[in-house]
């Protein structure tokens, strides 16, 4: 290394420094490589290099090394000053010396170097500098003409303090000494380093500290093309002075929301630790009311639909943890609704017979308020005469009761797995009617309102229950043969008319081959009821009420028989469901057609986007996952309000007629005269009469 | 989104529901990293799945160094043999304006529409002519993804940055929206090249740093509200769906490098979108 030579050219040619030489002797260990030769004099250098580290350069190679040295001193002190400051405490440990040190340490030695004698030996400036290493900075201290220079170069680095401190006091002398014998360059140079310190007026920053910052930074991440990306990194520099320091305390804040669902999540996996009793088990495994999710999807996947695995395992874990606080028959994962803020998640359940909950009539209610309405009004009829209002509201069509038609299944949702399940209440007739005539988004919260036209009846939850209720009428299918009709003698007559509600499933079911699934639509079969479009599934006629009051009114526009509505009755093969404008209402598709031997059967509907079925022949599941809204091909149009409802009947009293116009107004006057001209003529003829 | 990092994509943009099956996600994986040599093409993105009637489209789009020059549009029907697809222009957009429903899966496939042309001859009057106008699906679907690409494909603020020179480059020193910008639309930009960026006045403008806020941002979009923006997994995930076009998924980690946009519909517009709301 050149500590050793460095040490013997010094004694040679600077006789000044020998009050550092017996210190920095005992640090030099052994003769190493000479110093590979600097490719030019200092002042040639380029602008300023990277600068490296002591610990991280030490596989750099030397020829790398030679071209930075040397460089414009302006920029080197701080680094080099870190690095004699290291080196020398190293240098008693450790001979070899990395190159890199070296050549940063040459730089700070070769301002040095130049005031000191004219030596145009490259290695000995550079053995040189490298022993004067702990003079360079020292060396700096008077010289450089700004008192910046110091208090800059100290907060740089606290491994420069000791630096500094060490080597303040042999300095002095030689300090004075370079003085004395300082050049038009180097004045320059500290200038020029002057000039970095500054600090700005904006900020606070200065450029010396921010290009070593920079600096480090590259050398220490080592990026490819790192010129090309050079502003990037100067900007990331600047910001790292703004971000906040680690604090446990404030970093919290932020990710809160976070640590909440994570909590909440790690419940639903620890539940099932609660009471690890073998028996427990057994009669979970059991009466397993909970379908397998997880084949389920894996079977969705093989269609390109579903969600993540680790999601659906999350919600895996929901549905036990409801079907374990609930008294749950047998539950499904129905699907996955999109909304504006937050998703639904909805599990359709059937609860166990016996434990229905009684919900509030609501119905009651406002039949009471409008029997009242009608008395007041009686009243202040009596008093004012009022014309008497002819509207009658429509009867409220009643809903259907649990476990028939619409509300064959109880559904609970949840926003997101982890949070709790909230139960969606029974759908209303008038509910559905009206979801079939808006169109709107879900926000994810369940009492927002609905703010539409036709005004619905009720907030979001209610909206979307009438729109899984729908979506179950439509889509829910099922290969033909799975389900079938119970037998049971003695009732088909009464339930013709109201067609068949209830199906159990098929135990001699021998399954489809998946390719005949594929190809015809008739081998599937609706399982859901359908729901009429009076809102119910099962028809339920207002007119038996209606003829008892209706007796004394007067002619009404509604027909006294209104005809049964009627829909297509249960288990019929969906190649019967109406195309949208020549387009069959679903897709069939085969899950891979490079393995046909175990592809699945996919049917996708296209009437509403978003909902699935799958069938390996045997199995079969329904899935939707959508914004909840059914397709159409023309634009949505709200319904017109309707006419304004005549309240008077038109007669001549209240008719309005045109006022007369100039020409009739004349000839009526002119009529009028004529008349009285008339009959003043046979007065006066009469009176004349009279006088004869 | 990227192929390099198609799998980690998949999973984060699987909230949506609509992903793709193994079997594609192996063919995607071997086929787009031929299509990137054969090409020479310098990014390679997978933009999304079209559903047809009869067969689905799956759509790529190879990107040269410059992020904002004009993309390559690549189909295919079985995710091995890619097709390029010519450029789209404006007389295409005309012609498939008039073209509603769904997509049939057959590229060959003849729309007709029947429009009404006024003729006028000379010296007569103008009179008016049905005539059968055939739009093939390919013309369509050219200009479906055009339009889509126009509207709704975003990235977030920082990812690309624009050199003095001109070309828009990917920022390798991209770290990730912080989570308190990461639930602003304004952290969002649009992928194509800025329209409404002039009209800002001044003083707006003097707060944009021009390499890195060169495109128009979200806030703007029109109708207000047809994005919808939630925080998945806790916080951990950025979605932003697109409510004019359904079935457009952006995702994005903040603190990470990852993000990306993938289309999986029917390729219709939701012309409904102000009822809705």
């Amino acid at each position: 290394m050149e500590d050793s030579t460095s040490l013997s050219q010094k004694k040679e040619n600077q006789p000044l420094r020998e009050a550092m030489l017996p210190r920095e002797e005992g640090t030099a260990a052994s003769p190493q490589d000479p110093r590979p030769q600097s490719s030019g004099p200092w002042e040639a250098e380029p602008a300023p290099d990277a600068r490296p580290r002591p610990r991280s350069s030490c596989a750099q190679s030397p020829g790398s090394r030679g071209p930075a040295a040397g460089q414009g001193a302006s920029s080197s002190p701080p680094p080099p000053l870190q690095l004699s400051s290291t080196l020398a405490r190293q240098n008693l440990g450790a001979p070899r010396q990395p190159d890199g040190a070296s050549s940063g340490v040459s730089d700070a030695g070769t301002a040095l170097s130049d005031p000191l004698g004219p030596s145009t030996d490259e290695r000995e400036w550079a053995h040189r500098s490298h022993s004067v290493e702990d003079t360079g900075p020292l060396a700096w201290q008077p010289n450089s003409s700004s008192k910046l220079c110091q208090p800059k170069e100290l907060p740089s680095g606290s491994v420069q303090k000791e630096g500094w401190s060490c080597h303040k006091d042999p300095g002095q002398p030689e300090s004075r000494a370079c003085e004395a014998s300082t050049s038009m360059l180097d004045i320059a140079v500290q200038n020029a380093k002057g000039y970095l310190f500054q600090a700005s007026s904006k900020t606070g920053l200065n450029l010396y500290d921010h290009l070593s910052n920079m600096l480090t930074k590259i050398l220490d991440e080592r990026p490819e093309n790192a010129v090309d990306i050079i502003e990037n990194i100067s900007q990331n520099v600047k910001m790292a002075h703004f971000s906040k320091k680690l604090d446990t305390f404030q970093n919290e804040n932020e990710m809160l929301p976070t640590y909440d669902i994570a909590e909440g999540q790690k419940a639903l996996f620890l539940q099932g630790h609660l009471e690890g009793v073998d028996q427990e088990l057994e009669d979970e495994i059991v009466e397993n009311s909970l379908p397998n999710i997880m084949e389920s999807a894996f079977y969705f996947e093989q269609a390109g639909v579903g969600l993540s695995t680790d999601e659906t395992y999350r919600i895996f874990l929901a549905l036990k943890q409801l079907t374990d606080t609930h008294p749950i028959q047998r539950c499904r994962f129905w699907g996955k609704i999109l909304g504006l803020e937050m998703n639904y998640i909805v599990a359709e359940v059937e609860i166990r017979e016996g434990e229905d909950e009684e919900e509030v009539e609501e119905e009651d209610v406002v039949e009471a308020e409008e029997r009242d309405n009608g008395q007041s009004d009686a009243d202040r009829e009596e008093e004012d005469e009022l014309p008497k209002s002819l509207y009658r509201p429509s009867q409220v069509i009643p809903k259907e009761e649990n476990r028939t038609g619409a509300n064959k299944y109880v559904y609970f949702v949840c926003n997101e797995p982890g949070r709790p399940w909230v139960k969606l209440p029974s759908v209303k007739p008038a509910q559905i009617v009206t979801a079939r005539k808006i169109k709107k988004f879900f926000t994810g919260q369940l009492d927002a309102p609905i703010i539409s036209y036709p005004p619905f009846p009720g907030n979001e939850s209610n909206y979307l229950r009438a729109q899984i209720a729908r979506i179950s009428a439509g889509t829910h299918v099922s290969p033909l043969g799975f389900y079938q009709f119970g037998e049971e003698e003695g009732e088909e007559e009464e339930e013709v008319e109201s067609g068949r509600s209830s199906f159990e499933e098929n135990p001699d079911f021998e399954g489809i081959q998946v390719l005949d699934l594929v190809e015809s639509l008739s081998n599937w079969v609706h399982h859901v009821q359908h729901i009429l479009p009076q809102g119910r599934c099962t028809w339920f006629n207002p007119t038996p009420k209606h003829e008892e009051e209706e007796e004394e009114d007067e002619e009404k526009e509604e027909p006294d028989y209104i005809e049964q509505e009627v829909g297509p009755p249960l288990l019929t093969p969906i190649s019967e469901d109406s195309e949208i404008q020549n387009i069959p209402a679903w897709t069939t598709r085969l899950s891979s057609s490079l393995i046909p031997q175990y592809a699945i059967a996919v049917l996708r509907s296209n009437l509403w986007p978003g909902a699935y079925a799958f069938s390996t022949g045997k199995k079969f599941e329904n899935f939707y996952i959508g914004w909840g809204c059914k397709y159409s091909v023309h634009n949505y149009s709200p319904p017109v309000p309707p006419p304004v409802y005549q309240e008077y009947s038109s007669g001549p009293e209240i008719t309005e007629m045109d006022d007369p116009s100039v020409e009739e107004e004349q000839a009526f006057r002119a009529a009028q005269e004529a008349t009285e001209l008339a009959a003043q003529d046979s007065e006066s003829e009469e009176d004349e009469d009279d006088d004869n | 989104m990227d192929t390099e990092s198609l799998m980690l994509s998949l999973e984060l943009a699987a909230g949506s529901g609509q992903g793709l099956s193994p079997d594609r996600r192996a063919a995607l994986l071997t086929s787009l990293l031929l299509v990137k040599r054969d090409y020479r093409y310098n990014r390679v993105l997978f933009w999304g799945r079209i559903l047809g009637i009869v067969a689905d489209y799956y759509i790529a789009q190879g990107l040269a160094e410059d992020q904002l020059a004009p993309r390559k549009t690549l189909y295919s029907l079985n995710c091995m043999e890619w097709s390029l697809l010519p450029p789209a222009t404006e007389e295409m957009a005309a012609q498939v304006a008039t073209v509603k429903g769904r997509f049939m899966g057959d590229p060959s496939h003849e729309y007709e529409q029947t429009e009404f042309q006024k003729m006028s001859s000379e010296g007569e009057k103008p009179f008016e002519e049905d005539v059968v106008v055939q739009v093939k699906e390919e013309t369509r679907l050219v200009s479906v993804i055009d339009q889509i690409d126009k509207a709704v494909a975003i990235i977030p603020r920082g990812a690309f940055f624009k050199t003095p020179y001109g070309p828009v480059h990917v920022n390798r020193t991209f770290e990730g929206l912080p989570l308190s910008e990461a639930k602003k639309l304004s952290s969002y930009f649009h992928f194509r090249e800025p329209v409404s960026l002039k009209n800002k006045t001044l003083l707006e403008k003097a707060d944009l740093d021009p390499s890195l806020d060169f495109l128009d941002s979200l806030e703007y979009d029109i109708p207000k509200g047809s994005w919808s923006i939630q925080l998945e997994r806790g916080n951990s995930l950025v979605v932003l769906r697109s409510l004019l076009w359904p079935g457009l998924t952006f995702f994005h980690t903040p603190r990470t490098r990852n993000h990306g946009y993938i289309y999986v519909g029917t390729g219709e517009k939701n012309m409904d979108l102000p009822f809705m709301l």
